[in-house]
């Protein structure tokens, strides 16, 4: 029975979410069921995390056909983290989403659209074969297709034009990497390939088809130089959407890397992760400079999420236990914090009616509990201890400084004073500075009592995920205990190849 | 045979990225399109052709058989293509709609920020 349980959090919510959709009339349905689905699809990946970690990998052959030739699920410490995480933020989600834009897109179908491309997500991270990752891709990216064009008007759907153009593209890439891979190796089965690269060798090939992946993965996750559909998309949406595709969809491209670069394409590291290297340490800057100039709280922080992208590829790409141990950490950190950044953003803009911080101001006065939200989450986003942000970047840092990457190392620590930077300054101009001459004062009272009663509401998701915050800057020990514990299994995997392929796994490595 | 197939793949990725490079919404779909069935034919192509037969047994035969791997793969990648080319030509025209342009140049309204 056990073993079954990795395909509830997929198949369970893409059920569901076709359950949602016949509740179209019933918009109140449609939210109760989308919260049974992911409380339910959570509490089974708490389960999964917790037997991954305490008895080994559990491994679900579909079809019970044995491992390289039928599909796997493998729920292991990794991917039972990330979909865990993922499950979390997305109920905090579902929880401002209750109170906001999805009141008025619920008919539209926000609800099936969301479980869809979360249960497409939560497949990405459990799959145990590379060609259903290709399909998992396509699943989770048809869902936020919809997402991102629902109810929009031109700017949004130009947005979502360039978000799924340069997405299809990169799915294209993957396809033919995973084709020529099969061609190569005869199998897509990522243990099987990992056990077969280590016997084959072919140094010129993987490399090639390690720079396929690269493209292909580092599209999805915004890395440099393929990042530029971010800033244009990200920001078009409403919050609810905007926040979830800056916790879930370019993590999703991430995993998939570390996922790829530790199992299968470890061999020419001195190809692959230098490359990676170089490429963290730019994505990093550019991140954080395209934060800095920007005037829009949302743009602000989409931007900084390709930073952020920077820090954890920064962590693979140094590929040992405390730099990917790290990285796990400042993944989780970013999920968390980012989504409330974006949610507090979505909230200011719609008390003020612009996102623009330079017409905002005052927001301190009359709204004291959002104001400090905003400021925990910003100082933790820029890493200043003891919150949550900080122990993530120690470890990278000083994961950094052990290996020698000195210019990487840099970059990171001046991005971090960027980073806030562009944090204090929507503090200074939204919340503390007065509100500009000749702006006309939309004080409490003087909104609409919708617009009111809906902020009231939203703020306790963003409290949700400032109470995960504290609790993960509280808990950073036992957490980064674990995250090194899973980074070990990452860079020697014998404990996955064995629980997927039998014994014949574990005699490599 | 291979060969001729490298040319072939070669040749639909060569006018998939220049269809896509073409600014015209219409044309970077069906550049996009092409790029899909270069990547099918890739799969094909790299799984090896054979002239064996189908898939097909009926159990313990001994005759050689073509891998029906490939084949399920490029199957379902033609249906995943199936369905992205209708939601981006439904996309697309709407965008086209809304800004009286099926330029890509003209889509700038997204990435203008606040003057």
């Amino acid at each position: 029975m056990m073993h079954l349980l990795p395909v509830y959090p997929v198949a369970g919510l893409i059920l569901w979410a076709a359950v949602s959709i016949t509740l179209h009339r019933y918009p109140l349905a449609q939210m109760a069921v989308t919260a049974l689905a992911l409380l339910s699809a959570w509490a089974v990946s708490l389960i999964l995390l917790y037997t991954a970690t305490f008895s080994g990998p559990i491994v679900l052959l579909v079809g019970n056909w044995p491992a390289p030739f039928g599909i796997t699920f493998v729920a292991d410490r990794l991917s039972g983290l990330m979909t865990v995480t993922a499950l979390t933020v997305s109920l905090c989600v579902w929880l401002y989403a209750a109170f906001s834009t999805a009141r008025e897109a619920t008919g539209q179908g926000f609800y099936p659209a969301m479980l869809a491309m979360i249960g497409g997500v939560c497949g990405a991270f459990l799959t145990g074969d590379l060609f259903n990752l290709y399909v998992w891709f396509e699943v989770l990216l048809m869902g936020s297709f919809v997402l991102i064009a629902l109810g929009g008007g031109r700017k949004q759907l130009e947005g979502a034009l360039k978000y799924v153009s340069v997405n299809l593209v990169s799915s294209a890439l993957f396809l033919a990497g995973a084709g020529i891979l099969y061609g190569a190796l005869g199998t897509l089965n990522m243990a099987d390939l990992a056990v077969k690269m280590h016997l084959q060798g072919m140094p010129m090939l993987s490399s090639a088809v390690a720079a396929l992946f690269l493209c292909a993965f580092g599209i999805k996750a915004a890395l440099f130089p393929f990042f530029f559909w971010l800033p244009a998309a990200y920001h078009t949406p409403p919050a609810a959407v905007n926040a979830l595709f800056g916790a879930l969809m370019t993590k999703v491209g991430v995993v998939a890397m570390i996922r790829v670069f530790t199992l299968i394409f470890n061999h020419e590291t001195e190809v692959t992760h230098t490359l990676l290297l170089i490429l963290a340490g730019v994505t990093i800057a550019v991140g954080a400079l395209g934060a800095y100039g920007q005037w829009e709280i949302r743009r602000i922080f989409s931007f900084s999420i390709i930073g952020q992208i920077g820090y954890i590829i920064m962590g693979l790409a140094l590929n040992t236990p405390l730099a990917l141990a790290g990285a796990l950490f400042f993944m989780i950190h970013n999920m968390i914090v980012k989504t409330a950044l974006l949610l507090t953003g979505g909230i200011a803009g719609k008390l003020m009616g612009t996102e623009d911080i330079r017409r905002c101001g005052g927001l301190y006065v009359g709204r004291p509990l959002l104001a400090y939200a905003y400021l925990l989450c910003a100082l933790s986003l820029a890493g200043v201890p003891p919150l949550s942000g900080f122990f993530g970047k120690l470890a990278l840092i000083r994961a950094g400084f052990d290996a020698g990457a000195w210019a990487v190392t840099a970059v990171a620590v001046a991005a971090s004073f960027l980073s806030l930077g562009y944090g204090m300054k929507v503090w200074m101009y939204a919340f503390w500075g007065p509100l500009p001459a000749g702006i006309p004062d939309t004080a409490p009272g003087m909104r609409s009592p919708s617009v009111e009663s809906s902020a009231r509401g939203m703020i306790w998701a963003v409290a949700a995920l400032i109470g995960l915050m504290l609790l993960l800057s509280v808990g950073a020990g036992p957490l980064m205990r674990f995250c090194l514990a899973t980074a070990e299994g990452l860079l020697d995997p014998r404990e996955y190849l064995q629980a997927v392929l039998g014994q014949g796994g574990g005699a490599l490595k | 045979m291979e060969f001729g197939f490298a040319i072939a793949i070669g040749g639909l990725y060569a006018a998939g990225f220049y269809m896509m490079l073409r600014r015209n919404i219409v044309k970077f779909i069906l550049g996009l399109s092409l790029l899909g069935h270069g990547a099918n034919l890739l799969i094909f192509t790299a799984a090896g052709l054979t002239r064996a037969n189908a898939p097909l047994t009926a159990g313990g035969s001994g005759t050689v058989m073509a891998d029906p791997v490939p084949q399920a793969l490029i199957l379902t990648a033609i249906v995943i293509g199936f369905g992205v080319t209708a939601y981006m030509l439904v996309l697309g025209g709407r965008v086209s709609q809304l800004s009286q342009a099926d330029d890509v140049d003209a889509l700038r309204e997204s990435e203008r920020g606040a003057e």
